[in-house]
């Protein structure tokens, strides 16, 4: 068993963190795991890759992602300038950050999961200089969305990446992301 | 206990710099290495590493640094990149020269001109003269463990020689993957404390590598080329010890892949080495004689591994992430060179992929594996190096 | 003092030098001109003894200049300095 899955974040949103932790839990469960970035310009703000990929047996690839089973993104406002469904696969699944339907945003066809991560976040006031962190979220929204990791695993990733306070807050985004989720392919929305 | 954990070879290598109890390290920050040392740095904060973390202002400055501690008797570690690695160019000779057993993570980075900060072996291959040994890891554990072994083997009076452990920036450095770091009591078992050929010494002053005449600066190189020698029959034994203790082996200076009745078997280093495993399942799948070997060991270049390779093999071909411009890949030139005393010899193909971080995948290294067999088939070599997938 | 060697197997790893006094012979013999001290004139200042490259030059009890003249080279650096010309540079004998 192989699933890869891309990550699509803005630089300084923690999309590197977000595939670490999800490479984290999926670990926990026993799976060999990578998470690795691609790095281009790095600065606040531009549109950053991160990569996972997890195995039920170690992994000899090194090259990277070209057709994930997974893309997740974590702005909203991302695709429309990035095409986040380059080499998805056909039945692959996108995990979204937004408020908006599918529809609306010109995934048509694609199998759609969406949760307004930036609002938990906001609701929580679980903000860093300022900015929601979205990544503790999206990953319970994809732990619901996909079913390839249990909540339990990533709440303990979360846990272990952030400790006292903050991983509380972390791990409270996670379990409200994966509560409120919605999968639009399952006739859910 | 002996711990499982996920972490990227950066850190790993900066765990294997701890738990090889590393009492100096001198270092200058460059993008792909730069985690190696940020993670040293932590350790020695925090006190877990009883280390002396020197900052210096160039590479240049950190391997002279690292000359003068380990010659005041103390394993001495650093870790760098491309541009970085030729800054300390003059210094590496003093290195090897002054029979130094310093370990320094290579962070394989492209060379500028143009500028580029993704990987190839072009940076530490073009050091490949300096008497530095040289491993080239394909996973995350391997730089772990190598960097152990590296000491053990350098601090063996046979040798004598500093060393490289070599990584792909971005590939291995900051890709994080499962390894196992296996228990502090059991390391300084195999480890034992550091031991070099001669030391400075307060109360018995004296200075190392004065003028040396043209009557005996010769043997002293030949001491080098020795230790060399020494050095290859020694890797594989200090590689079984290590195997036995914590259960992890990479199959010698040469790590084989199928090789045993191949037609064709490609040889590679670093991470492509890996990604060729998977091209050789898919190659056998298709009823398809193909084998891949990984050189580990780059310096001392393991000659008798690839002349015994090459028996009963139709044709090599090389995948080298580098180039020697005006020539050709390195691992190209010196395979030939190692085979050239044969009467029997394999079709040769050189090939150029991957330089300045271009990815190479399985697919493409079964595409240039279908191309060889073609030319293995026909008897002939259609080019003798090609460039991958280079565009028009 | 460590012997020179005669096989190779008789290497250091790498070349080591002690400091040995006058490892490269008497170099007194270079000398065309030897540094002369006036002892009246001599004011014990030291700089002469501070600026001897060749540290030849002995700082004695009361701090007046000993002048080792076996390997003495004759570079004239201790009269230059001499802030009361108590030390002449004077032509050697053949």
């Amino acid at each position: 068993m192989l699933k890869e899955i891309r990550i699509h974040g803005r630089g300084g949103q923690g999309s590197v963190t977000a595939a670490e932790v999800l490479a984290h839990a999926a670990f926990i469960e026993g799976k060999w795991v990578q998470a690795f970035p691609y790095f281009g310009a790095e600065r606040r703000g531009a549109p950053v890759k991160a990569f996972a990929r997890i195995s039920s047996a170690p992994l000899l690839v090194h090259s990277q992602v070209y057709c994930p089973d997974y893309v997740i993104v974590l702005d909203p406002y991302l695709y429309k300038v990035v095409d986040v469904t380059e080499g998805l696969k056909k039945d692959g699944v996108i995990v979204m950050n937004t408020k908006r339907k599918p529809g609306e945003l010109g995934l048509e066809g694609w199998r759609v999961a969406t949760v307004d991560a930036t609002g938990i976040a906001l609701e929580l006031n679980l903000l860093v200089a300022g900015l929601p962190v979205v990544n503790s979220s999206i990953l319970g929204a994809f732990a619901k969305a996909s079913g390839e990791v249990k909540l339990e695993s990533v709440l303990q990733a979360v846990k272990e990446t952030w400790s006292g306070g903050a991983g509380e807050k972390n791990a409270r985004a996670t379990e409200l992301a994966y509560e409120r989720v919605v999968r639009w392919w399952d006739g859910e929305g | 206990m002996t711990r499982m954990v996920v972490d990227t070879a950066n850190h790993l290598a900066g765990y294997a710099a701890k738990a090889a109890r590393v009492k100096v390290v001198a270092a200058y920050p460059i993008t792909p290495q730069t985690t190696v040392v940020e993670k040293i740095a932590d350790f020695v904060e925090s006190g877990e590493m009883d280390a002396e973390y020197i900052r210096v202002e160039s590479e240049h400055s950190a391997m002279v640094a690292c000359i003068g501690a380990a010659a005041t008797g103390v394993r001495t570690f650093t870790a760098t990149s491309a541009q970085g690695l030729a800054l300390m160019h003059e210094a590496l000779h003093w290195a090897s020269g002054s029979r130094l057993p310093i370990v320094m993570a290579v962070v394989n980075r492209a060379m500028g001109a143009p500028w580029s900060i993704w990987p190839d072996l072009s940076d530490s291959l073009s050091q490949r003269d300096t008497g530095w040994i040289q491993f080239y890891c394909a996973d995350n554990q391997e730089v772990f463990d190598m960097i152990l072994q590296a000491y053990k083997l350098c601090e063996d009076e046979r040798v004598f020689l500093p060393a490289m452990v070599c990584l792909e920036g971005f590939i291995l450095s900051h890709t994080y993957a499962p390894a196992k770091l296996p228990e502090q009591s059991k390391i300084d078992e195999f480890l034992p404390p550091y031991k070099c050929g001669w030391m400075l010494d307060v109360d018995r002053p004296y200075s190392h590598a004065n003028l040396v005449s043209p009557e005996w600066y010769m043997e002293f190189r030949f001491m080098i080329q020795e230790a060399m020698e020494n050095a290859k029959r020694l890797i594989p034994q200090v590689a079984n010890d290590y195997g036995k203790r914590f259960g992890h082996g990479y199959g010698g200076l040469v790590e084989r892949y199928k090789c045993d009745d191949a037609d064709l078997v490609l040889l590679t280093m670093g991470t492509i080495g890996s990604d060729a495993k998977l091209a050789v399942d898919k190659l056998r799948q298709e009823g398809l004689k193909v084998g891949s070997a990984r050189v580990r060991v780059y310096r001392p270049f393991p000659v008798e591994e690839i002349v015994d390779l090459a028996k009963n093999v139709r044709m090599f071909a090389t995948i080298d992430r580098h180039i020697s411009f005006g020539m050709e890949g390195f691992l190209a030139s010196e395979v030939k060179a190692s085979l050239f005393g044969q009467k029997d010899r394999p079709l040769f193909a050189g090939f150029i992929a991957g330089l300045g971080g271009r990815d190479v995948t399985a697919e493409t290294v079964e595409k240039l594996a279908k191309r060889s067999l073609k030319w293995t088939d026909l008897g002939k070599v259609e080019k003798e190096t090609e460039w991958v997938d280079l565009r028009e | 003092m460590v012997a020179m060697p005669k096989k190779r197997r008789d290497l250091p790893v790498t070349p080591l030098s002690y400091p040995t006094v006058g490892s490269m012979g008497k170099t007194g013999s270079w000398r065309t001109f030897r540094p002369e001290v006036n002892y009246s004139k001599c004011t014990r200042c030291v700089l002469c003894w501070v600026f001897c490259p060749d540290a030849v030059i002995t700082r004695q009890e009361d701090d007046s200049p000993k002048i080792d003249y076996d390997y003495c080279k004759g570079c004239g650096i201790c009269a230059n300095e001499c802030p009361v010309k108590a030390i002449i540079m004077v032509r050697e004998e053949e």
